[in-house]
């Protein structure tokens, strides 16, 4: 990738757009820690104690990060005494407090990635970087998950999402990647 | 400290739940040592002198054989990235993992050691030595390996590789563990200074090899 510039005020969502395999992915995971970047440079402002970006930031990306042999709750709990946060908050977050129980090798896809995702509930961190966050969920589900995005950016957090789904969120900022010359951003706003 | 004690916490649990690779471990202990009385013959006095050997042999491929799986669950669910970029250091959370790894495949192999020695005519003497060196000696058995599980993870048929990494590295534990028993046979007191040996082992592998587990980890979720 090359050519990329973009920044992010407190309050502001971006929509990470572009065809299968210009990057989106790869971009995320850079500005989450994983990876290096040759060239360019991703900076807070101003800058914290640590100068550590990746503290700043809770990636999502496509695995949920779930046990199937431990029950949701189990699962929840494990992050939240892991990395903070409030259990039940994070239960009801996608209306999981009547499937608690149950051991997560028995949910469906869909259930999974709601597990997956209910640690945005429990997140401190004021960047968001989501990877297909909408993979395999139904309407209500995207519904929701457009809501607590919300609440993140009316409450001064970021947000990066890269996602083929449309959220009824309005995102001030986008970015297109482009496929063709692979990582050239062509429309950043 | 808290992640610590979550991660402790569930490895733990994961290790008891189903799949969890712990009754895998010391049935093949089990079926490793007990093929010897058939190989070796009833010969009852080289099955003691042997003994020793077989059995820390025996354990340590049982304690390799759970390896593979130390960071790949973690690594393929992607929990384990969440835990690269985690607040907690990730040297602290391999040392979680690991002592949770000990704590759930070397302590039952040790508890089912003095059952298997029976089966090799092992000397009454040795019984409390053999389960003393194998407290001392086995963490070390986990750290190491944790280093070498963690070069491998990810990569396809990995344990194997794994097995070629890690053998080696386990020859001195071995000799040290075996030598504590063959020496506490002659007298008490010649196995102080083999078990402070691997004492030594452990706790320099325990010191060490958090950090090159947590780097060869970062190498690899590059």
């Amino acid at each position: 990738m090359s050519d990329l510039s973009f920044s992010l005020g407190l309050g502001d969502g971006m929509m990470l757009s572009g065809p299968n395999g210009s990057g989106k992915t790869t971009l995320l995971r850079a500005i989450a820690g994983f990876g290096e970047i040759t060239g360019g440079k991703l900076a807070l402002e101003p800058v914290p104690e640590d100068d550590d970006l990746s503290q700043a930031c809770l990636y999502v990306g496509h695995q949920n990060a779930i046990k199937p042999q431990l029950s949701v709750l189990e699962n929840i709990t494990f992050w939240a005494d892991f990395s903070g946060g409030d259990v039940d908050a994070a239960l009801a977050s996608f209306s999981m407090t009547a499937i608690k129980d149950v051991p997560v090798a028995m949910l469906s896809a869909g259930q999974r990635r709601r597990v997956g995702l209910s640690r945005l509930a429990l997140a401190s961190q004021p960047i968001w970087l989501l990877d297909e966050p909408a993979t395999s969920l139904d309407k209500i589900s995207v519904k929701t998950l457009s809501k607590i995005m919300q609440a993140h950016l009316d409450d001064g957090g970021m947000l990066i999402v890269a996602s083929h789904t449309e959220f009824d969120i309005p995102l001030n900022k986008s970015l297109e990647l482009s496929a063709r010359e692979p990582g050239v951003a062509v429309a950043g706003v | 400290m808290s992640e610590f004690i979550a991660i402790f916490k569930r490895d733990v649990r994961l290790a008891a739940a189903q799949g969890g690779g712990l009754g895998l471990a010391i049935g093949f202990f089990l079926i490793v040592v007990s093929l010897f009385p058939f190989g070796i013959g009833p010969d009852l006095k080289l099955l003691a002198r042997v003994a020793p050997g077989i059995l820390w042999i025996a354990l340590l491929l049982s304690v390799l054989l759970s390896l593979d799986r130390l960071f790949q669950a973690d690594f393929e669910d992607g929990s384990l990235e969440q835990m690269v970029v985690a607040r907690a250091p990730l040297e602290m959370i391999v040392f979680a993992k690991v002592l949770a790894h000990w704590m759930t495949t070397g302590v039952p192999l040790i508890l089912a050691t003095p059952v298997l020695g029976l089966f090799l005519n092992l000397d009454e003497q040795a019984f409390g030595i053999l389960v003393l060196s194998m407290v001392i000696g086995t963490p070390a058995l986990n750290f190491v390996g944790a280093a070498g599980a963690a070069l491998t993870v990810g990569i396809r048929r990995g344990g194997l590789l794994l097995s070629l990494i890690v053998l080696p590295l386990y020859v001195p534990i071995l000799v040290f563990g075996v030598s504590a028993i063959q020496s506490s046979l002659t007298g008490p007191s010649g196995s102080l200074q083999t078990m402070m040996i691997l004492a030594a082992l452990t706790l320099g592998s325990a010191a060490l090899a958090p950090f090159a587990a947590a780097a060869a980890l970062r190498v690899h979720l590059r």
